[in-house]
């Protein structure tokens, strides 16, 4: 946010750890939630905040996968099957124990962690492709057995329904109330997140994404802290899976498939490798650019084409100026939206007296 | 920098307050289908034949004064076969005031399910989407409205078992299908039928995406040596598995393909009629251009002084466009003539379905007939042959083993 600081007058630790330390940085922390508590959701259509419910489960998903390519620097083509792994365990739980959601939340988190940590283990030995590459062959796998394996799947249709979320006697369903439910995770998350990067656990993933031998030298247990990783990523994954599992009211493995896994890398490179403001960024822009460009089509095309026309046209091109727009992006500013905006924020920072 | 911080989140207030309200479609006595569609995603060889046969009816009815004096708008979100997508573009009707959904995609109608279910909008599924939505108890909210693949499955048995002479004890059958939940939906209604009509199935699956399956083909030409081949298979599937059949030996007189391999497209990629000669197709709408419908489309098109729309020459999957489409505007003509007033809501539009009784459009579309508990209409389904440079009706409409059918909708129904 815009904020500006002098001098280094901290006196305490407390002070000096704190993740807001000056006022108006708190204060803005407080107006962008009153923002996204309070006027949003009660100003907005329920289509609106559909919209941001898909966002919301984008934040997450890519603030996980963050943490393992941006902070720690391993790659992962394989986040999409860990969100079916954490959504079928949480499924399988809802329907053969009537677990409530707070349990299966954490249980699908947990267990995709697990199998994120067994897929992850190849880095230790291999980086960069080959990592990539081990990582694709994880999704394949959990791909095919979530596909053929009935007792995972639930049936040969490879769904299950789930019941809708409740809190007490209260059930959420309605796009208002997911849009609270939701939110609260993707608060948790980004502090989560926030919090870890600057931890001992998370310089020794910045170490180890800079140049892992010398934080190896440094006494950082390479294999600990790269397992560490995966299984804090995939916890993400995990939850994210859980969370559209219940916001559909259906784990579905057709939802999880490598297209996803894609989505996420692009999302989190077009908002910024290792940052958490860049993942935000970059789960609103894949997802809403689409629908953004969508809308200018209908509103615009007609203009130029006829009718029966702009309705072939509109999904074409809309896949076009999404890809184009990505390009172009990119050369803008390679390191993704979150340096477009630190660039823009610097600029305002000594806005009007530039020198 | 607090005021303007001040400022800007005024106006964002202000800017939401003010936002438009939600528009009320019905004020102007306008009903809206939701549509969704795929133009550009994994099955777009469907999607960009079918929805423009959907829109041609929609207009066709327009042009004629619209369903009972109300005029039928139908605004189109292609979803890329994804469910994010799908997602949006289903609250955006909803927004809009849509009576009924024209649902997109297997996963898609999957992911919509319970939303349909709470908001009281029937959402359609034509020909994919889960054999069990059967069930109007159990769904009440879903309307396949074409067979689905159990029902696909047990009337390619039987019309094998005609072809074989009645009937197939002994005989081989072999079932080559897309490894995805679609795909294997049927398996469980053939085995079944193989108990009971004594043949020994035996099951192929291709691995998506569907382009590469000659071991599977080899080992059913040149080992299994089936009596019969059952295929189900998508996308660009179908076309492959046609060269290879005929490259290996397999008499493409043995091949049943169901509904997703039996069109134009899937026979021109596969080298055109002459290479797929003899290859049986199924079918859920009319093959061909001669239906009185199709013609009255023409006339609307010669009105306005243009050519009929290319895609017309491409009948299987335009046909089911306008199929898709005429249902949907019959369950919201029965919807209106229920409730004259036009204010009608999705439950209103769910009756109307429910009502649907015998209503073909000239031969186009099998004689539905849609109640509260069968909301798939019959499962009715034609078989077409490719022979001669073009498809030629093999069957009328007919469905068959309904018992088998009606007992897995019961056990799914119970889980």
């Amino acid at each position: 946010m815009f904020h500006r600081e002098s001098g280094v007058l901290k006196t305490t630790y407390e002070a000096d750890m704190a993740l807001y330390p000056l006022p108006i940085a708190r204060w803005t922390v407080a107006a962008v939630a009153v923002l996204f508590f309070g006027v949003i959701p009660l100003a907005l259509d329920q289509y609106y905040l559909s919209l941001a419910n898909l966002v919301w489960i984008a934040v997450i998903g890519a603030l996980g996968l963050n943490i393992l390519v941006g902070y720690t620097g391993q790659v992962s083509i394989g986040h999409g099957a860990f969100m079916s792994v954490g959504a079928y365990t949480a499924a399988n739980l809802a329907i053969r124990l009537g677990s409530p959601w707070p349990v299966n939340l954490l249980a699908g988190g947990l267990m995709a962690a697990l199998v994120g940590a067994v897929v992850g283990m190849p880095s230790v030995r291999i980086k960069g492709l080959y990592l990539a590459i081990a990582t694709l062959a994880g999704q394949l796998i959990i791909e095919w057995t979530i596909n053929h394996v009935t007792f995972i799947s639930g049936g040969v249709q490879a769904s299950i329904d789930v019941p809708r979320p409740r809190l007490g006697s209260f059930v959420l369903s309605s796009q208002r109330q997911m849009y609270f439910f939701l939110l609260v995770f993707v608060v948790l998350a980004i502090v989560g997140t926030l919090n870890l990067v600057r931890s001992r656990v998370g310089r020794a993933f910045i170490a180890i994404r800079d140049q892992d031998i010398a934080a190896e030298i440094i006494g950082i247990d390479i294999f600990r802290y790269k397992l560490l990783a995966f299984a804090i990523s995939s916890f993400y994954a995990g939850v994210t899976g859980v969370l559209y599992t219940y916001y559909l009211g259906i784990a579905n493995y057709e939802q999880f498939q490598i297209g996803v896994s894609i989505d996420y890398l692009a999302m989190i490179i077009i908002g910024g490798l290792g940052s958490v403001l860049g993942s935000i960024f970059g789960a609103a822009f894949v997802t809403l650019l689409p629908i953004a460009i969508r809308y200018a089509m209908e509103a615009f095309g007609g203009l130029f084409f006829a009718p029966q026309t702009v309705l072939n046209l509109i999904p074409n091109l809309r896949l076009m100026m999404f890809g184009a727009l990505i390009i172009f992006f990119l050369i803008v500013e390679p390191e993704g939206l979150n340096r477009l905006w630190r660039n823009i924020r610097n600029y305002f920072r000594i806005w009007p007296f530039a020198y | 920098m607090r005021q303007l911080l001040a400022i800007v989140t005024a106006l964002i207030v202000a800017g939401s307050l003010t936002a438009p309200e939600p528009s009320h479609a019905q004020s102007k006595g306008e009903i809206v289908i939701g549509m969704q569609c795929d133009r550009t995603g994994p099955t777009q060889i469907v999607g960009t034949v079918l929805c423009p046969g959907f829109h041609d009816y929609i207009a066709l009815i327009n042009s004629k004064g619209g369903v009972e004096g109300h005029k039928i708008k139908a605004p189109e979100i292609d979803n890329e076969y994804k469910v994010p997508p799908a997602v949006e573009s289903y609250e955006r009707h909803k927004k809009e005031g849509a009576v009924t959904i024209s649902v997109y995609g297997t996963p898609q109608i999957y992911a919509l399910a319970a939303k349909l279910n709470e908001d009281r909008i029937p959402g359609t599924s034509p020909g994919f989407g889960s054999a069990a939505a059967a069930d109007g108890v159990r769904y009440p909210y879903i309307f396949p409205i074409a067979a689905t693949y159990w029902s696909q499955g047990a009337a390619a048995v039987d019309f094998v078992k005609k072809q074989l002479g009645g009937s197939l004890k002994g005989k081989k059958i072999a079932y080559i299908f897309y490894d995805n939940p679609a795909g294997r939906e049927p398996i469980e209604v053939l085995e079944d039928l193989s108990a009971r009509e004594g043949f020994q199935l035996k099951t192929f699956a291709v691995p998506p995406p569907g382009v590469e399956m000659g071991a599977q083909v080899l080992d059913i030409a040149q080992r299994f040596r089936p009596d019969f081949v059952i295929a189900h298979l998508f996308g660009g599937a179908p076309a492959v598995s046609i060269k290879e059949f005929k490259s290996k030996g397999y008499p493409l007189k043995k091949v049943i393909s169901l509904v997703w391999g039996s069109a134009e497209v899937n026979i021109d990629a596969a080298g055109g009629f002459g290479v797929a000669e003899g290859y049986y197709t199924m079918q859920f709408a009319g093959v061909g251009h001669d239906y009185p419908v199709l013609n009255e489309i023409r006339e609307m098109y010669k009105k306005e002084g243009k050519p009929a729309p290319k895609e017309m020459a491409s009948s299987v999957y335009y046909n089911r466009g306008v199929l898709v489409a005429a249902v949907h505007i019959e369950a919201i003509r029965n919807a209106l003539k229920a409730k004259p007033d036009g204010k009608i809501t999705g439950m209103d539009t769910k009756a109307g379905f429910e009502k649907i009784n015998n209503f073909t459009l000239g031969g186009l579309v099998p004689p539905l007939k849609i109640t509260s508990t069968d909301h798939e209409g019959g499962g009715l389904v034609q078989i077409w042959q490719v022979k001669g440079g073009k498809f030629e009706k093999v069957t009328d409409w007919f469905s068959a083993y309904p018992d088998v059918v009606a007992k897995h909708i019961k056990e799914a129904a119970a889980k």
